[in-house]
């Protein structure tokens, strides 16, 4: 199956309740499979630019480069596959642009975003993310984060030295370590999950989790399921009902079918005379 | 303004101990940071480590022991106006900054950087980085990116509550008083069935074949049609596509099952 046919994904993005500047960016590029969201920050509108410069260049990149190539093709030096190299290449590049940016005019000066963003192919997803943006897994009806905040509470809280429970009183909240144009160069943390029949994959801006419970999420996710597109109004809704203090985006991704790259010289000559 | 131990006994109080070190001790003798001269506090009887905002007290094995709030404890993660009680002695924490999350202006997200930190450094730098900040929280610095002035960096003492100085909390929204509304199973098998609609989201049907949601937001309760052949009909009528305001008494009906919609009072 195509990966544009296999897969549902429908993305929302909201100023909330307080705030009058929306600076969440979101993308997707149905056509291979991406998924790009980030949340800036800086001055006047300098949040805004950021998270925009972050979601275009690895928006536009990944999806111009993927229409002529094959993201399972191996590199021949570094043996990684395509998908994973430009994905964590123009996370970089979208570093350097806004570290640029933020350097060469005053008004963007310090100006940075967090970034979380995943590839699909092949039956598998590769999940790029910087700061505290997050992404979900729905899985029959077991949500689990797959990625790990790049935050000061998260950091503690892998140290024992706060329990998750404990973390919600915390008034350490909103401290990212790791951030998108803040320095010259930057390091995506990436992971690569199998993708199964049915997942649901929720990416978000911390605008959401910090106003919404992840029991309340799930049970989003679960009973909602068959009509994504409410989810995701759902999910806004109940992060702005319970005060919507910043900025809430939400990407949801839904795998409906197999989508395989077919191996073997059969499967080639098969996709040749397809062509 | 930073957290502090307020000490007392018997109802006085004896002294105000700013908590402006990344950690600090308490015990009997006299170099502790907080010093209490009774022979129920052990040596080096607790300790409380500040980092940024957030407090935490920990027990070092005192033959005595810590009460915080009247249950024994090892460790503690302190929260305003809690009593530290060490023998005769109370201590109160008193943390009123704040809380990030209720301020909008301290919810803008910001970026903590290791003073120093190299491209080579930035693979490996979680566990090291967290080291530097932990230990020397003064050698760090907090980054408003948020400001305009990228050289606005400020040293971050524990005690450096300027990075994030309160302003006014932004207003609650009006939340209506909290209703307690069920739904009860008219017909069917479960005839007589009580549902208290205390999620915010409860769901009726089964996923993939027919589903209707009852979402409890500030203003009332809802009924969404979700997915499904059929849509659920409230009163006889057919449901739209879009969320449906509950009123007391109204009558639900989904996939030939009746119920009943009302408030408790």
């Amino acid at each position: 199956m195509k990966i544009n046919e296999a897969l549902e994904i429908v993305s929302l993005s909201n100023p909330g309740m307080v705030r009058s500047h929306n600076e969440d960016s979101v993308a997707a590029e149905p056509a291979c499979g991406l998924v790009v969201l980030a949340d800036g920050m800086g001055g006047y509108n300098a949040g805004e630019v950021a998270s925009g410069i972050a979601v275009s260049v690895v928006a536009t990149e990944i999806s111009h480069r993927l229409q002529q190539a094959s993201p399972v093709a191996r590199d021949v030096e570094s043996g990684e596959e395509l998908g994973l190299q430009l994905l964590r290449d123009n996370v970089r590049k979208a570093n350097a642009s806004i570290y640029q940016a933020a350097q060469s005019q005053p008004q963007y000066a310090g100006m940075g975003t967090t970034i979380v963003s995943a590839v699909f192919y092949d039956n598998r997803a590769v999940v790029a993310h910087i700061g505290d943006s997050r992404m979900y897994r729905l899985r029959g009806d077991v949500l689990e984060t797959i990625t790990r905040d790049h935050s000061l509470l998260q950091e503690q809280i892998d140290s024992g030295m706060i329990s998750v429970e404990d973390a919600r009183l915390s008034k350490n909240k909103n401290l990212v370590t790791r951030a998108v144009g803040i320095d010259a160069d930057v390091e995506p943390e990436i992971h690569v999950h199998d993708v199964i029949l049915g997942d649901i994959y929720l990416l978000c801006s911390d605008g959401l989790n910090d106003m919404v419970e992840d029991e309340d999420i799930q049970s989003t996710l679960y009973a909602m399921q068959g009509n994504l597109p409410m989810a995701a109004e759902q999910l806004v809704q109940m992060a702005n009902d319970n005060g919507g203090r910043d900025n809430v985006s939400v990407i949801l991704v839904k795998v409906k079918g197999d989508f395989a790259v077919p191996q073997g010289w059969w499967a080639s000559l098969m996709n040749w005379f397809k062509k | 303004m930073a957290a502090k131990l307020i000490l007392s006994m018997d109802g006085a109080v004896i002294k105000e101990y700013p908590l402006n070190k990344e950690r600090m001790t308490i015990g009997r003798k006299a170099h502790n940071d907080i010093v209490i001269d009774n022979l129920a506090v052990s040596g080096e009887h607790a300790a409380v480590v500040t980092i940024l905002h957030d407090s935490f007290l920990e027990d070092l094995d005192s033959t005595n022991g810590l009460q915080v709030n009247g249950a024994a404890t090892k460790k503690h993660f302190l929260q305003n106006n809690d009593l530290i009680e060490i023998g005769k002695h109370k201590l109160k924490y008193i943390n009123d900054q704040v809380s990030q999350t209720s301020s909008a202006d301290f919810e803008k997200t910001m970026v903590l950087r290791a003073p120093v930190k190299t491209s080579s450094e930035a693979t490996t730098e979680a566990s090291g980085f967290m080291k530097t900040q932990i230990n020397t929280p003064t050698d760090a610095q907090i980054e408003r990116t948020g400001r305009f002035d990228v050289s606005a960096t400020v040293p971050v003492a524990p005690t450096s509550v300027e990075v994030v100085a309160p302003t006014p909390a932004v207003p609650a929204p009006t939340v209506a008083p909290p209703l307690v509304a069920v739904v009860q199973i008219l017909t069917g098998p479960n005839a007589g069935k009580e549902l208290e609609l205390v999620k915010s989201l409860t769901t009726l049907g089964k996923p993939g074949v027919q589903v209707a949601v009852l979402t409890k937001r500030p203003h009332g309760f809802f009924i969404t049609h979700v997915e499904g052949v059929n849509h659920p009909l409230v009163n006889g009528q057919a449901l739209s596509d879009q969320p449906h305001q509950l009123n007391d008494h109204d009558v639900i009906e989904l996939a030939g099952v009746k119920m009943e919609f009302y408030f408790k009072g």
